[in-house]
């Protein structure tokens, strides 16, 4: 009998129609984790396509950072698959993680803040930058190649969310609402194929949450890239995401467009709890 | 870390700085080979600039990476000891002056300390903070006892142990130590102002996101514990040649504390602060000889007042650039 | 003499060095578990100790037991003097810091004795007369039985102290989540200093008991018992008071073993192995608590 090779197999899931065609950017197949005797996530799958953007909600607790965290590679899966395109992650760390194409942000903002912006921006360009070792001790040609064009993308990254003023400040010293989208850019830095936003709208206000949708939508449209991102802000989640997922107690109760979720009772008594008698009014 | 850009163009940066080390090392040449310097103060000179070497070495691992290795005296030992060893094969040779043999035996004991340190890291630098700090110190303790007793394992005189290893050929010069010391300040300078720089230091500022990121960070912290053993190798080749004389009680924790007080006092992330350190800290005990029981008083003083008050150091992670000052007094006759 | 009485009395000695190495190992575990510090000085808090037994009994002519009481006072109000000086003025300052200042605190020590004492050891004169017992063909020596019941009364007392004292319960909680044990109503200054006094008086009653055995005092004997110490206390897991005990005694053991299969020039070697297996293998040790960075 010949070697079977093994090929993804895409699953039953569902993906914006316009990309029906193209393979799904992420795909994970009865992923779960436990720690020690705690089954913190279990057969958690989901499909998200090539340019969609995808919503994890659920109470606190529920596990969504811990998704995020396995998709990573932060924590190792205890059983299932993560598919990156045609790429299984198995075996993979973080790093490899992102230079398969996912970035990610985090929920207490982890920037390098005692770097400049640009810097940041840098850093993620990381591994897009050519050069290696002796190039830079010696400074050879494509040393100075190199940094020019990175320094020229990063600002161009910068100016695209009106940020290349703050080229050179320090990035601790950034207002809170700055610092969260300087942690978005550097994430773009990195070249994904999906960006996983965890609570990118926290601690800011309707304003700034109303400018966070459009750059979310801007930064789809502009690099035709997936984002997932985990929120507790439902205008945020209704308003932008085109497909969503409910978790509760690690397991996913619910999937679906916004207006099946918004009107499914599963979701419902997940962040209200049970009705408790008949007619009494529940405030979604 | 800002990049405040000079007035001048890079090109020009490199040639101001390039003639004026030219001009240091030949006008301290001329200075010691016409009696200006006595022999005395030529040989303080050459102190200073192994150590400055030793906390450069050192400042990449502490300042840059952001751990704080104990055991850095080790890699100094394990330079020293290859250097030696080999310069006393060349004499007894006899084939080659050991002079024209040094290069070799200084690039061995660097070679051979990074090797060593390319090991140690694989375990160490899968630790953090307090625990690399303690797996570094037990290396370095190793690193001194295996010399001192290895003799007995061999079955013949190799490093000679307690009873010192002598007659090393005192090849070490000022030419060599001003030519090492320029080196390793350019090699770490342009490391950290390279894409490889920035990784490092955005380990040391936020390692889960670096990691993110997709910063190979095991890489690059093996590639920075390794330099800074090169270095320390290095140093420890150019001790050989100027004392002549070795024994391991020299290379012990209290060593790597010396080292570890030089560069923190100077402000761990400036290599700047380093050097001024390491020539403070070398040249004014030397010139106090007769206070010398107080010395180390003053360093452990010095030490604790400095991180109370200033817990980054003197000169915190201030960069020295010759092309900034020139360019920021330029602008003010202009301005 | 026997394989047997080698084997013993080897033993022995392991557990009379080894429970010198838990009561200073035991210092380093509750300011590590309490404050996150690897008290670097508390090594020479020891060669302090025995100084100033050195210095009652030589100098002031006194008795040995007020010469043992001044040592374990001295060693306690140093441990707390430091602490009050060198280390809550770096509460909020970063660890590293805070680390180096311990090391130049130690430093500071030896150096200051070097100075007042002179580079070379001292004589220490006999503290106490006591008898050898012979079990069977083996000959336990007077010192060896007293370092071993002292030690053993001492750490009965200590987790008395841990489990049943209010005093106790605060260390306890300010150890386990400091934010919340202030929130408590506990004082934390007060909780620390308390830590760092009994620390520092266990490695007062260590001091003695060592001088009992070794009878010289030098600015350095610090230094070398303290990282062996801090090794027991690495390998019994840092913070956990019972680990300390534990790994006191198997450092003990281990460096009998050594001296034992003629390998006595090694010792050194030997204990740091120990350390670098015990932190490649499992870094919290053998009772120690795992600290995971939340991400």
């Amino acid at each position: 009998m010949a070697d079977p090779k093994l090929v993804p197999v895409p699953s039953r899931g569902m993906v914006p129609e316009r990309d029906v065609l193209e393979r799904p950017v992420l795909e994970t197949l009865h992923l779960g984790v436990d720690f020690g005797g705690l089954v913190a996530v279990d057969e958690f799958n989901m499909v998200i396509g090539k340019t969609e953007i995808a919503g994890l909600i659920g109470p606190n607790g529920a596990g969504k950072t811990t998704v995020f965290n396995l998709l990573t590679k932060v924590y190792q899966p205890t059983r299932g698959t993560i598919l990156l395109g045609d790429k299984d992650t198995s075996g993979m760390n973080t790093s490899q993680v992102c230079k398969a194409g996912m970035a990610r942000t985090f929920q207490n903002i982890r920037l390098f803040s005692e770097m400049t912006v640009l810097e940041n921006v840098l850093v993620g360009h990381h591994n897009s930058i050519a050069y290696h070792t002796p190039s830079a001790i010696f400074r050879l040609p494509s040393f100075w190649k190199g940094e020019k064009k990175a320094r020229e993308y990063s600002l161009e990254l910068l100016s695209i969310f009106n940020m290349e003023d703050t080229a050179e400040a320090k990035a601790g010293s950034l207002p809170y609402g700055a610092q969260r989208r300087l942690e978005i850019v550097r994430a773009l830095a990195t070249n994904p194929s999906i960006l996983l936003l965890d609570e990118p709208a926290a601690g800011m206000n309707p304003t700034e949450t109303a400018e966070l949708m459009e750059n979310i939508v801007k930064i789809r449209d502009t690099f035709g890239i997936a984002i997932l991102l985990i929120e507790h802000d439902m205008k945020l989640v209704m308003g932008i995401c085109e497909g969503i997922a409910v978790l509760n107690y690690g397991k996913i109760i619910a999937k679906g467009t916004p207006d099946e979720i918004k009107n499914n009772p599963l979701v419902i008594e997940a962040y209200l709890g049970k009705k408790e008698e008949e007619g009494e009014e529940v405030n979604a | 870390m800002t990049n405040k850009k000079s007035k001048f163009p890079t090109w020009l940066s490199y040639l101001i700085n390039g003639l004026f080390l030219i001009f240091l090392l030949l006008g301290g040449m001329q200075a010691i080979n016409t009696g200006l310097v006595s022999n005395y103060y030529a040989r303080v000179i050459i102190l200073c600039g192994i150590n400055i070497i030793l906390a450069l070495s050192l400042n990449l691992a502490t300042g840059f990476l952001g751990q704080l290795p104990l055991g850095h005296a080790g890699f100094m030992a394990l330079g020293a000891y290859s250097s030696a060893i080999f310069m006393r094969f060349v004499c007894n040779v006899k084939m080659m002056p050991p002079a024209l043999m040094f290069p070799i035996g200084i690039f061995l004991g660097g070679v051979f300390a990074a090797f060593i340190g390319f090991l140690i890291g694989i375990p160490a630098l899968r630790l953090k903070g307090d625990y690399l700090a303690i797996i570094t110190l037990g290396f370095g303790e190793i690193i001194r006892v295996v010399l001192l007793n290895i003799d007995d394992v061999l079955g013949f005189k190799f490093t000679y142990g307690a009873a010192s290893l002598k007659n090393i050929p005192k090849t070490t010069n000022f030419f060599n130590t001003f030519l090492l010391v320029a080196v390793t300040y350019y090699v770490i300078h342009t490391y950290i102002k390279s894409r490889h720089g920035r990784a490092t230091l955005a380990i040391r500022d936020n390692e889960i996101a670096a990691e993110s990121c997709g910063i190979n960070t095991t890489f690059y912290k093996t590639l920075g514990f390794t330099m800074s053993a090169f270095f320390a190798g290095i140093a420890g080749a150019l001790y050989a040649g100027y004392i002549g004389v070795l024994n391991p009680s020299a290379f012990g924790f209290m060593k790597s504390i010396e080292i570890l007080v030089t560069v923190v006092l100077g402000g761990m992330g400036s290599m700047a602060g380093s050097i001024i350190s390491a020539t403070v800290l070398t040249s004014v005990p030397e010139m106090l000889r007769a206070f010398s029981q107080y010395r180390m008083i003053v360093y452990s003083l010095l030490l604790v007042i400095v991180m109370i008050f200033k817990p980054t150091g003197l000169m915190g992670n201030y960069e020295f650039s010759l092309s900034k000052i020139l360019s920021k007094k330029g602008g003010r006759k202009n301005g | 003499m026997s394989v047997f009485t080698t084997v013993v009395s080897q033993l022995i000695n392991g557990l009379q060095t080894g429970s010198v190495y838990a009561l200073i190992a035991l210092g380093y575990s509750m300011v590590y578990g309490i404050i996150l510090l690897l008290n670097f000085a508390h090594g020479d808090i020891i060669m302090v100790g025995a100084y100033t037994a050195w210095l009652f009994m030589v100098n002031f002519s006194q008795h040995p037991i007020i010469a043992v009481i001044a040592a374990v006072i001295a060693c306690t109000a140093l441990g707390v003097l430091i602490e009050k000086v060198a280390y809550t003025p770096l509460r909020q300052a970063p660890r590293l810091s805070l680390l180096i200042t311990a090391i130049g605190i130690s430093f500071l020590l030896e150096n200051l004795a070097q100075l007042i004492f002179g580079a070379g050891a001292k004589s220490m004169p006999k503290i106490a007369n006591v008898p050898s017992v012979s079990v069977g063909s083996v000959t336990i020596s007077g010192t060896a039985v007293v370092t071993l019941i002292v030690s053993i009364i001492s750490m009965v007392l200590l987790n008395v102290l841990i489990k049943k004292s209010k005093m106790g319960k605060a260390m306890r909680a300010v150890s386990e989540d400091t934010g919340a044990a202030q929130l408590m109503g506990i004082n934390i200054n007060k909780t620390i200093s308390f830590t760092f006094a009994v620390g520092s008086a266990l490695a007062g009653i260590g001091s003695v008991l060592y001088s009992a055995a070794y009878p010289q005092a030098s600015p350095t004997m610090g230094s070398m018992l303290g990282l062996k110490a801090f090794v027991a206390a690495v390998l019994g897991g840092i913070g956990s008071v019972p680990g300390a005990v534990i790994g006191g005694f198997c450092i003990g053991i281990a460096e009998a073993a050594a001296s034992a299969l003629g390998l006595s020039i090694w010792k050194d070697a030997v204990v740091f192995l120990i350390l670098i297996i015990v932190l490649i293998v499992k870094p919290t040790g053998l009772l120690g608590r795992n600290l995971q960075e939340k991400v």
